[in-house]
């Protein structure tokens, strides 16, 4: 049995649904609204594995599920050396978000990474502390800002409401998803120039490391047929 | 007890006999003293844990830290240390590095002869991987800041070079920006017409006065005139010296003419040499390369050195260190100790003798 892993709710979940059924293949969930089970009509061998699209990584790395839909951020995040443990069968066309650096928009001085950098360096010996960036995407945005050369700074942990850090003066900056920058400009914060960290879309993937029967295989190859992917 | 252990216990009781006390730092170490030291880098190669009393606490990635706190708290004057034990190091991208290994050290707290420490440092290493057909390399830190510290342009711009020393690719960033090879961004001209206004309200900890104070910096740098090409020149020229010694101190010597900020340390770098020289060191071979040990941790300051296995491109250096006084200086809380110390890993030395 191949297992497809889709996000269990919300719009990435219909747009999956909507991706899968406009190439003949049907994913709905049975059952009561509450219950995360599904089927697969349309082609066979195939079976439907729900799950918060921030564990895919996480099963497709374990080789539990063998086709996954999640966003570019996520794997890169939760996967070191991502690509020899998954690989993108498709980019899906929505879940556009970008992972961007954000700060205030009265820093005035402060347009390009070479100025966070500098504007760092002031903060540290003026405040006694490091400059601080909120995020959940600690990987992600700790390697960007080594290659773009910018130290003293400090992460901060923000599972959620990130933009209200800085207001809240709990951070200084932020990187955070964001995919028309609305809630940025609310929140008086600007993207930096060369701040795009990642631009991520839902992306169908195989696990590379799942184990397969021939009979998998089989299924596997009949279903990327009819995804055109194959 | 593993042979990589045994022989960790060998080699410091080794350098117990050479005149060293072992210490023993504890495993777990207060996370928010490795934080301030390395930044946020530590966290993608040191394990944090916690607990609700004393908060992020790190398994101990390398020991020197928490010898020179420890001695900069009560050490007698001049002091000798070793110690044998696991670092832990954290690994993202690379499955076939340890993330835990053994590591035995070797540390020299003395102000009377800085080279003959740095000597008999490095002659120690040498002679306890002797045997292994070890290539070394070399380098000396101190020689670029000396260099960064004599450029004729504003304190500000050399505290900025001198601050990404250790980020070869930021360093040469701001060196084409500081000489004019790369002209200023558009987002920089305009905010320097004073053609950028906003009527946002201003959010967050970093304060007007200090964003004004930035503005009024990045004016009086836009008035300094550029590091002259003939500067520029000799630092790159300086940072290509990859020769033996010899020839490289031959090559630094020409090179302090026009440059004659770096020659006290060019002057260390001969001392050295001789120093070397005497312990037995064939320094007609031994490698220097001006722009080694910048990538590694920012702590080193002076005189870097590694020890690699030839033919095993794939393998950490069996053995580096170098010298580390800046470090004293923070951790002294106003006092300051020369120091130069270096590490081996007895698992590769029984790996490679395995090999043999």
């Amino acid at each position: 049995m191949i297992k497809l892993g889709v996000p269990s709710k919300g719009r990435l979940m219909e747009k999956t649904f909507q991706w899968f059924e406009k190439r003949g293949v049907m994913l709905m969930r049975t059952g009561s609204d509450r219950e995360y089970a599904g089927a697969v009509d349309g082609i066979d061998g195939v079976a439907l594995v729900l799950l918060s699209a921030g564990e895919v990584p996480r099963e497709l790395a374990a080789g539990r599920i063998h086709l996954g839909v999640t966003g570019t951020d996520l794997i890169h995040e939760k996967l070191p050396l991502w690509e020899q443990q998954v690989e993108p069968m498709a980019e899906m066309g929505f879940g556009h978000a970008d992972l961007v650096l954000a700060v205030p928009q009265g820093w005035v001085d402060v347009d390009l990474t070479d100025d966070l950098d500098a504007v760092a360096a002031a903060f540290r010996a003026t405040h006694g502390f490091r400059l601080r960036i909120a995020t959940k995407y600690h990987r992600l945005v700790r390697d960007f800002l080594r290659d773009a050369g910018v130290a003293d700074y400090a992460i901060v942990d923000s599972q959620g409401a990130t933009e209200g850090t800085v207001a809240n003066e709990t951070a200084e900056a932020i990187a955070d998803i964001t995919s028309s920058g609305e809630t940025l400009r609310a929140n008086h914060l600007k993207i930096l120039e060369d701040g795009l960290i990642l631009a991520s879309q839902a992306t169908l993937w195989r696990a590379r490391g799942a184990d397969l029967t021939d009979t998998d295989r089989a299924v596997l190859s009949a279903l990327m047929a009819k995804l055109s992917l194959s | 007890m593993t042979n990589a252990r045994q022989r960790a216990y060998a080699l410091r009781d080794r350098f117990v006999a050479a005149g060293a006390q072992a210490v023993e730092p504890p495993i777990l170490q207060p996370a928010d003293l490795l934080l301030d030291l390395y930044g946020e880098d530590i966290r993608a190669r040191a394990y944090v844990t916690s607990d609700a009393l004393r908060g992020e606490q790190m398994l101990r990635p390398d020991f020197t830290v928490p010898v020179v706190q420890m001695h900069m708290e009560h050490g007698a004057e001049p002091a000798r240390y070793t110690y044998a034990g696991e670092v832990f190091r954290r690994q993202e991208d690379d499955p076939e590095r340890a993330n835990e290994y053994l590591q035995v050290g070797y540390e020299v707290f003395d102000r009377v002869d800085p080279a003959a420490a740095d000597a008999d440092v490095f002659a120690l290493i040498a002679d306890t991987t002797s045997g292994l057909n070890l290539r070394a390399a070399t380098g000396d830190i101190g020689i670029l800041m000396a260099a960064v510290d004599g450029l004729q342009t504003s304190d500000r711009r050399k505290t900025a070079l001198r601050r990404h020393i250790w980020r070869p690719r930021r360093f040469r960033a701001l060196l084409d920006r500081f000489s004019g090879r790369t002209p200023q961004p558009d987002t920089r001209a305009a905010l320097l017409d004073g053609r950028v206004e906003t009527d946002v309200p201003l959010t967050g900890l970093r304060s007007q006065a200090e964003i004004d104070a930035r503005i009024a910096a990045l004016h009086a740098d836009a008035a300094e005139p550029p590091i002259s090409g003939a500067q520029i020149d000799s630092l790159d020229a300086l940072l290509q010296v990859r020769e033996t010694l010899p020839f490289a101190l031959a090559q630094l010597h020409d090179l302090s003419v026009d440059l004659p900020a770096i020659r006290t340390a060019v002057k260390r770098l001969d001392a050295r040499a001789n120093a070397l020289k005497d312990r037995g060191i064939d320094v007609d071979t031994l490698e220097f390369e001006a722009n080694y040990g910048r990538t590694s941790m920012e702590y080193y300051d002076g005189f870097v050195f590694g020890f690699y296995a030839e033919g095993r491109p794939d393998l950490p250096p069996v053995a580096s260190g170098g010298r580390y006084d800046a470090l004293t200086r923070r951790l002294g809380q106003g006092q300051e100790i020369p120091a130069v110390g270096a590490v081996i890993r007895p698992g590769l030395l029984v790996e490679l003798e395995g090999g043999q």
